[in-house]
């Protein structure tokens, strides 16, 4: 392999691993505010059929974003009115919000199958990009990848250093206490919810607008869930989901790359491997019980109403 | 004035029969709103939807065929679900199911007899209940979420049974499609009604929502299930085994799931293809919560959801409309399954903003 062929490799893990960057941060706040939404999956495929939708009527990516963001925020909010006001199960609402997602995004992007858009394009750092090896392989990446980075950043320190997080971890510990300290357990929950939808939006859309600039049904192709392991693989820590995204991307290309050789092994064997890892690491992860209890958002799946 | 929620001294019994209908009721309603906001009429897209499917003893077969796999699963997970162990893989259940029970038709291709289709069936369920012991042990042995687990072993099910049909299986004599040879006559169930597709596996249902009643409702461990998901400190100290209860869960679940595979492709597919599997391990989960977790309950919303199925494909045949519109559909009615869940718990009152001004006490 030529060095040119390892770097295209690496850059091609770091854009596979974007999505689950993305659809995982966002979980991972809404998880540590004790809300479980199982309904990423459905997100993901709302944000990359409104994007795409976006992308081709205005011609700009960057509406097609807004729009991702702003439909998958919509439909979170069926979760968060379900769960949070109505205090329907969690696990049940997040299913529904899947089956859902898959359905209506599958429903209104019919008419723009088949369509191309230019994808986003690389954004070479000047001066940065023409230092060999390190150049192309961290400053010539497309806007969207950098703002994957830049979340990465944003969500550790408004968890860890901002009064805000403090308070959206309190209330994923202990609803109760939170409440009786006066922080608006449900109005919190809400925007978490809306955030996590709004990252997830912005992991679908990247698949639609950015990896393979078209809109196919079920494109996410179970990232969702992925993204959903991942905050488990992490144990709710902002740093070890990045590095899970990227040993997921790394698998997905790994894949893609042994197809391409002409490897004779079967490819839906192949097809197996990220699915019994994700396995494999959930085992090896969730074994000390006692880990996962104690990193675990305590509240997290229960719901909350307040007996004023 | 704001919206508030009242809890409830006892469970609404009316409300827990009326909350299943109110859903069905706005699930149609809104519905109508979708129609009408393609430009399509309303009236003319509800009836292709939900009537046209009805009219006639063949349409009618075809809901029975449809709802045989929806409620028999849906038994199964209900159990689990009654005990807040949640198996969401009952599709890739289905999908082993078939390729057992399935196996057994290829293995003794061209030397049968009578005894193949019993043993097909103990295949069935068994290829399914041990797809369904790998979460179930992960959970109890290792702590694995069960959630995640079932989800994952369903897509890699699904990609073996790709493997399966593009290499090993392939039918020898095809046209290199992805599918084996069709199962021969010995290996298929027998019809029921003819002039329909009905097969005698809706028997099979009508007597898994019978030993699923029994079960829920009449013996000790179904007891227990119910204890463990409703009052799991209770459960403790009473001595019920918890992991034994997501073991239970997850061999009847898949075992269900498994039947139900090796009936959709022994009745109206009779061969294994790489796309037979047709969602209904996860459209089944929306059966089990709008029968309320019911055996009667689930017997009648699996008869609806069949409905949503054969609706889509008549609004496809018909009105040249996407046939994805049953998943908005079964995803809006389960929404509401679940909002309406809280007239039962709950009673909703509006309220004035500043309840100290109206001078109501406590």
């Amino acid at each position: 392999m030529s060095e040119a062929e390892i770097i295209n490799l690496i850059v091609l893990t770091f854009k596979s691993a974007v999505p689950l960057i993305f659809a995982a941060l966002g979980e991972l706040v809404v998880e540590k505010s004790g809300v479980l939404n199982l309904g990423v999956e459905g997100m993901m495929l709302i944000g990359a059929v409104a994007g795409f939708i976006g992308a081709v009527t205005t011609g700009s990516i960057f509406v097609g974003m807004l729009m991702a963001m702003a439909a998958a925020v919509l439909v979170s909010l069926i979760f968060a009115v379900l769960t949070l006001s109505l205090l329907a199960n969690q696990v049940a609402t997040g299913l529904a919000l899947t089956i859902f997602g898959i359905g209506l995004s599958a429903f209104i992007g019919k008419p723009f199958l088949g369509n191309t858009i230019e994808g986003l394009q690389p954004w070479a750092i000047p001066l940065l990009s023409d230092i060999p090896i390190l150049g192309p392989l961290l400053f010539n990446h497309d806007p969207m990848l950098y703002l994957a980075v830049a979340a990465f950043f944003g969500v550790s320190w408004f968890l860890y250093r901002s009064r805000g997080g403090l308070i959206l971890r309190s209330i994923g510990e202990s609803h109760e206490a939170a409440h009786a300290l006066g922080y608006p357990v449900i109005r919190i929950r809400y925007l978490a919810v809306m955030f996590g939808a709004a990252m997830g939006g912005l992991g679908g859309a990247y698949l639609s607008l950015v990896l393979t600039p078209q809109w196919q049904e079920d494109m996410t192709a179970q990232r969702g869930w992925i993204a959903l392991a991942l905050v488990v693989f992490a144990t709710w820590r902002p740093s070890r989901v990045m590095i899970g995204a990227w040993l997921f991307g790394a698998l997905t290309i790994v894949n893609f790359y042994a197809q391409s050789q002409g490897v004779s092994f079967s490819s839906h064997l192949l097809a197996t491997l990220p699915y019994f890892a994700t396995i494999i690491v959930l085992v090896l992860i969730s074994w000390d019980a006692a880990k996962i209890r104690l990193h675990a958002p305590a509240a997290l799946g229960k719901p909350f109403h307040a007996s004023d | 004035m704001r919206i508030k929620l009242e809890p409830r001294v006892a469970a609404s019994k009316w409300m827990s029969y009326g909350s299943p209908a109110i859903a069905a009721v706005l699930t149609i309603f809104f519905g109508a709103i979708l129609f009408a906001s393609l430009g399509r009429d309303p009236v003319q897209g509800l009836y292709i939807f939900f009537i046209e499917p009805l009219t006639g003893l063949y349409e009618l077969g075809e809901l029975g065929l449809k709802a045989t796999p929806l409620a028999i699963i849906a038994i199964g997970l209900a159990v689990g679900f009654r005990a807040n162990v949640w198996n969401i893989g009952a599709e890739g259940q289905l999908v082993m199911g078939a390729i057992c029970g399935g196996g057994v038709a290829l293995a003794f291709h061209g030397q049968g007899g009578w005894w193949v289709l019993p043993l097909m069936i103990i295949a069935g369920a068994a290829g399914g209940m041990a797809w369904g012991a790998i979460p179930a042990l992960l959970r109890t042995r290792f702590n694995a979420n069960e959630i995640l687990v079932s989800l994952m072993l369903t897509y890699a099910a699904v990609q073996i049974l790709g493997w399966l049909v593009h290499g090993p299986w392939i039918n020898p004599e095809g046209q290199n499609f992805p599918e084996t040879r069709t199962f021969e006559e010995w290996a298929l169930l027998p019809e029921l009604i003819e002039g329909t597709r009905l097969n005698v596996s809706a028997i099979f249902a009508l007597v898994v929502v019978f030993a699923g009643w029994i079960f829920m409702t009449r013996s000790f461990a179904g007891f227990k299930v119910n204890v463990v998901g409703q009052a799991l400190d209770a459960a403790k100290y009473a001595g019920f085994s918890q992991n034994k209860v997501v073991w239970v869960s997850f061999l009847i679940g898949g075992g269900a799931a498994g039947l139900a595979g090796l009936i959709e492709v022994t009745g109206p597919i009779d061969q294994l293809n790489a796309t037979f599997a047709p969602g209904y391990g996860f459209a089944a989960i929306i059966v089990a919560f709008l029968g309320r977790l019911h055996p009667v309950g689930i017997l009648f919303a699996s008869l609806l959801m069949a409905l949503t199925f054969l609706g889509g494909e008549s609004l496809q045949i018909n009105m040249n409309m996407p046939k994805a519109v049953t998943g908005v559909f079964q995803g809006m009615l389960l929404f509401f399954v679940l909002a309406t869940d809280v007239l039962i718990r709950y009673r909703i009152r509006v309220v004035s903003r500043t309840p100290a001004a109206t001078g109501e006490a406590g």
